[in-house]
Parts: C-alpha cells; sequence; structure tokens
C-alpha cells in the first residue's frame, strides 16, 4: 500500500466567454500555489493553470528551510506542515565507515520553527491547495496548460490547452512557475546560462521502520556503496529518502530496475531491515539561471528561472523565496502604493540570491564529485583531518544548507547612518525571538499588513502613513510586545530608542538608533522605488486626505 | 606590498628537506598526494590568511618546468 494518495482534481470546464485577469499564475507547483496564495492574502484574485489534474508525483523537495516555513506561516500553512513533517536540526557526515563528524544547525533556543522540517513536496501542495481554495480569491483550473503567449496592449493572451480542446484569455501579468521545462521560457526563447553536470544521481524512497534517529546523514565512499556517496534523510509515513551518486557512466534504464534497486538498499540496510519500495528516480543536474527574471509583465519563478542540485536543499526553497520576494511587490503595484519599476528589484535581489545557491550547490557538488585526482585527494585529506581537527569540518562540503538569502545589494535598502555592533542588518530576512507569555515576532510582524517599524520604547500616539507601528519592551506594558527572554532587543542588536523598519516579505528595510518620522518615510518610499518626486506628491495627497 | 615571505627563513633547510623526504616513505603515488594534501591543508589553516594562500599558489604555478609563464618578468 502506498503511504499517499494524490487527490485527484476535477479538470475545470473550458470557459465560454472569458474575461481579463490581472494576474495569471502559469503552474501549480510549490512555487506557484505559494505565490498565488501570497497574492490571495493581500487581496488579490489569482488564476492559476496546472497542467495535470493532483499535486506532484513523487516526494521531490522534502526539506523545508526555517525561511519557508516562516514564509509558509505567515500564509497560514505552517503548522500544519510543522505538524506533519519530521522536524531536524542535526546531521552526521561519514567516511567510508567512520563517522567523520556531527553538526548542529539551530544550537540556540527561541525559534519558533527548526533549521528544517522534512516533508514530502505533495503534502506542501495539498495544505497551500487546500489554503489557495479557503482564500476564495484563488481559482485553480485544473488540466489547464498554457501553451503559447501573445503580447497585446497592456498584458498578454495566453492560449491554454484543456481536456475540452484549447481557449484563449487576457492577462495583465502572468508568473511563469511552470518547472524546468518551462513552456513558456521556450516559447519566448529564453535561453540558461550556467551548465550541465556530468553526473547521475539514484533517488529512492524506502517505507521501513528503522531506528534511525531523524538526523542528516552523508556518506562518502560507504562500505556498502564504496564508489559514490548516499545521502539518507527521514520523512513521515515511515519513509525515508536515499539518494545514491552512480556516476556519469551508470546507465538510467538499468538503475531504475526494481530488483537491481531492491539489492543496492539490502546492501545498505543489512539482511535483517524489511523494507518496502515506494518512488524510483535517477537524475542529473544543472546549475544554471535566466539571464533575467523579469520580462515585462512575465516573472519567472523557481525552477523555471534556475536550477540547482538537490544537494543543500536550494531548489524548491529558493523558489519559496522567489514567491515571497515578489508577492508584496505586485501587490503593491496593483494597489497603485508603488510603480511598476518596483518589479526590476525582483531581479536585482533574486538573482543575486540565486546566484548564491548556484555557487554554493556547483562547490557542494565538485566536492562531492571530484573531478580531478587531485580534487580527489584534496576531498579525501579533508575527510580523514576532519574526523580529528576541528578546521577541517568547516571544509566538508556535503552540502551547504539553505539559509535565507541576505539582499546586501539591494537599491531597496536604506543603508546605516551609524554604526551597527551586529543584528540584522538591512536586507536580511527577520530573525524570530520569543514575545510575551508564549508568542513570536515574526507572528506579530505576520499580523501587520503592510510595512512594519519595530520601535525599541514605551508605546506612545505615533501615526505614520502605511506604517503599522509596533514597539518592544524589555518589560511588560500595555500596548508593546514583551521582549520576555531579552532575545528581540539581543538578536537585533537594538537597545533603548532603536527603530527598524521591516518590508512586508519582513526583510529589515532600514535601521536607525533614533527615531524620525521623516527619515522612515523616506525609507519606505525607497523600498516601493517611489522617486523622491512621486513620493512628495504621495505626500500632499495623504496630507489632503 | 606581497603578503607572502619568500626570503630565506629556514633555520634548517637540510632537515625541513629530509623530514618531507621522509614523511612520504613506504606510501603510494595516491597516499602521498594525500599526505600532501593534508599537509597543505593543515599549514594552510596555520597561515589563516588567504592572501597569502593565494600568493603562494601563484607563485607555485608560475615555477616549475611545466609553469605557464615565468615567475616574475
Amino acid at each position: 500500500m502506498p503511504t499517499y494518495t494524490s487527490p485527484i482534481f476535477q479538470a475545470a470546464a473550458r470557459p465560454g466567454r472569458e474575461t481579463r485577469h490581472r494576474v495569471v499564475v502559469a503552474g501549480g507547483g510549490m512555487v506557484g500555489l505559494t505565490a498565488a496564495l501570497d497574492l490571495a492574502r493581500r487581496g488579490i484574485a489569482v488564476v492559476v493553470l496546472n497542467a495535470t489534474a493532483t499535486v506532484g508525483a513523487g516526494s521531490r523537495a522534502i526539506c523545508m528551510a526555517k525561511r519557508s516555513l516562516e514564509i509558509f506561516n505567515r500564509l497560514g500553512v505552517g503548522a500544519r506542515m510543522l505538524d506533519k513533517g519530521v522536524t531536524w536540526n542535526r546531521g552526521e557526515v561519514l567516511f567510508r565507515d567512520r563517522t567523520v563528524y556531527r553538526f548542529d544547525l539551530l544550537a540556540e533556543e527561541g525559534h519558533h520553527f527548526p533549521a528544517f522540517v522534512n516533508l514530502q513536496q505533495y503534502y506542501v501542495e495539498e495544505y497551500l491547495v487546500d489554503a489557495c481554495r479557503a482564500s476564495g480569491l484563488v481559482e485553480l483550473r485544473w488540466q489547464h496548460r498554457v501553451a503559447a503567449v501573445a503580447p497585446a496592449v497592456g498584458g498578454m493572451v495566453l492560449t491554454v490547452e484543456t481536456p475540452e480542446g484549447p481557449y484563449r484569455m487576457a492577462a495583465d501579468w502572468l508568473l511563469a512557475c511552470d518547472g524546468a521545462h518551462s513552456t513558456i521560457r521556450a516559447g519566448l526563447g529564453l535561453d540558461f546560462v550556467g551548465q550541465v553536470f556530468r553526473d547521475r544521481f539514484l533517488i529512492v524512497d524506502v517505507v521501513m521502520d528503522a531506528a534511525f534517529p531523524p538526523i542528516r546523514r552523508f556518506w562518502f565512499h560507504p562500505p556498502f556503496h564504496p564508489d559514490g556517496s548516499v545521502l539518507l534523510h527521514r520523512q513521515p509515513d515511515h519513509l525515508w529518502r536515499i539518494d545514491f551518486r552512480l556516476g556519469w557512466d551508470a546507465d538510467p534504464e538499468v538503475e531504475r530496475d526494481l530488483a537491481r534497486v531492491r539489492a543496492r538498499v539490502a546492501r545498505m540496510l543489512g539482511p535483517e531491515v524489511r523494507f518496502e519500495i515506494e518512488w524510483i528516480s535517477v537524475y542529473t543536474f544543472r546549475c544554471r539561471r535566466l539571464e533575467r527574471f523579469r520580462h515585462g509583465r512575465i516573472l519567472f519563478l523557481g525552477d523555471a528561472a534556475h536550477q540547482v542540485s538537490p544537494f543543500g536543499a536550494r531548489g524548491g526553497n529558493a523558489g519559496v523565496q522567489d514567491a515571497d520576494n515578489l508577492g508584496w511587490k505586485l501587490a503593491a503595484v496593483l494597489g497603485g502604493s508603488a510603480p511598476e519599476r518596483l518589479l526590476d528589484s525582483y531581479d536585482a535581489e533574486r538573482i543575486p540570491a540565486n546566484d548564491e545557491n548556484i555557487l554554493h550547490s556547483t562547490r557542494s557538488t565538485d566536492f562531492i564529485t571530484p573531478k580531478s585526482d587531485a580534487a580527489r585527494a584534496y576531498r579525501d585529506a579533508v575527510l580523514e583531518l576532519a574526523e580529528h581537527y576541528a578546521f577541517a569540518r568547516a571544509l566538508v562540503n556535503s552540502g551547504r544548507l539553505s539559509r535565507p538569502a541576505v539582499l546586501t545589494e539591494s537599491p531597496l535598502n536604506t543603508g546605516d547612518d551609524a554604526a551597527w555592533d551586529g543584528g540584522v542588518p538591512p536586507g536580511s530576512a527577520a530573525i524570530d525571538a520569543p514575545i510575551g507569555e508564549s508568542g513570536w515576532l515574526l507572528d506579530r510582524l505576520n499580523r501587520a499588513p503592510g510595512f512594519a517599524l519595530l520601535r525599541f520604547s514605551g508605546p506612545e500616539a505615533a501615526s505614520l502613513p502605511e506604517i503599522e507601528t509596533i514597539f518592544v519592551t524589555p518589560a511588560p506594558q500595555a500596548g508593546a510586545l514583551h521582549d520576555r527572554a531579552g532575545l528581540v532587543a539581543r538578536r537585533y542588536a537594538a537597545a533603548a530608542g532603536d527603530a527598524i523598519l521591516f518590508r512586508p516579505d519582513q526583510h529589515v528595510a532600514a535601521r536607525w538608533h533614533r527615531f524620525d518620522p521623516e527619515v522612515v518615510g523616506a525609507a519606505r518610499d525607497r523600498a516601493l522605488a517611489r522617486s523622491p518626486r512621486a513620493a512628495q506628491i504621495e505626500e500632499r495627497v495623504h496630507a489632503g486626505a | 606590498m606581497p603578503a607572502l615571505d619568500t626570503t630565506p627563513r629556514l633555520d634548517d633547510p637540510d632537515a625541513l628537506f629530509a623530514a618531507l623526504v621522509a614523511a612520504h616513505s613506504g606510501l603510494s603515488a595516491e597516499a602521498s598526494r594525500r599526505l600532501d594534501a593534508r599537509l597543505i591543508l593543515l599549514l594552510a589553516n596555520h597561515i589563516g590568511d588567504t592572501a597569502v594562500i593565494a600568493e603562494a599558489i601563484a607563485a607555485a604555478r608560475a615555477t616549475g618546468e611545466d609553469a605557464p609563464c615565468p615567475p616574475f618578468p
């Protein structure tokens, strides 16, 4: 019996007379659904077109990183994922038959979400579908596939294929979330820049009652697979992910053979462990991206825009961060509070972020699969030293696990105007901390619909246009957040009088040691890509209203 | 100002040479290569300065019979 039965959604009828849609999302996978739900949470109606009638097949992107979980929590599905998923913070690296070292990715207390939760991608997608439906603003059209995009005044006309035949629909904006084989990308004739790796890997999802702890385990040249590497992850439903490096010469057809896979897994687990195979996939990978993610009113997200190796869990998590970055910007443009050029910052922010992912992923791959005898000698030397010397552990690269991108060079940031001793600089995602009796800082920021200003002072009458002010105090005080453990002040390196401005995606836009409403307003305008002149007009409108 | 100090600094060069050669005795070519790699990694960490190591890599690349270009013009 399979551990999961995919829900089958009824194909949407082919519409008769079609109206114009403001936002169409092509692709109802993890990234497309996240983008759609984000826009719905901001009050924007969205149509999602998905080629199949169900969620993705196979467990696929299983490692949900802390930042993704925080984004999912902002969208209202984080708790469900945390409940169902397998929480893990620790990992272990082995070389031949010896443990080389162990690591802990979240060695400090006081965070709502762990470093990672393992959860099959089909669960993530199912939960997102449920939330999209409940929002009342997302129309999901199953078995509708974008076949062609033609430019038109103020947007585009899409040709959509359905089981009942094709139809046309007009759209102002198109989010291309249609995966690595994006037909929208192909239709526009856009090429990827980057490289393909000459290596093959085998993924096997195995059901078993094993007593292994919920940690990430990575073997280099283990006795049961002496010529390659092996990665083991625990998933819910007694399901385990095993990833074998096979090498470039492996024949994908032969390696998919069930008896051969069974024998391979049995060599790893030993003769006494009973298991069933649930999913097999042989894959190669690429580390590459589009030159630009924004093409007028078409925006590319997730695998349609960029691809990496699986080591480091930087594929799916990057796509979720794409959606997080784009949602508030598109909502601001559609709502008239920001000019269209704000969307250029999607490129300015997400291209460097994805280049970072590509760099890490490429380096991990080069460590896991040495390309020369010298590279192999250095790699093995690092592993030999790592067992005995802490310095060498930092050199072991079995995947640099996904961390939130720091948008250091973003044009939306307002740089520090005074010295800060650490903390969370502009461009960084907010860091969580406990507040009050049992609350979390990020939950409170979530309740601000747009920009939020965190002020480290007692509450006072203060109203800023388009910004919700949140006061933080070291002792309980009415109208302020109680920094119970002192961790808000410590993590943000904030003292009394400091103020931190957060964007709607919970990234720090600016921070100050003193509060000046005009300076805060200018930072908000900068984060919305308003020109100083446009901002002045905006201020006058506000004053008039 | 170069970061890498290439002035003579060893108090007993012959002993150092002998120690390096002795460390490889009895090792296969492959094991020898890994030993050198471990040695370089240990020394690189001891130096701890990326600029010094980058200059050492460049100096090593630029010398020897298969060097792509002579060390200094």
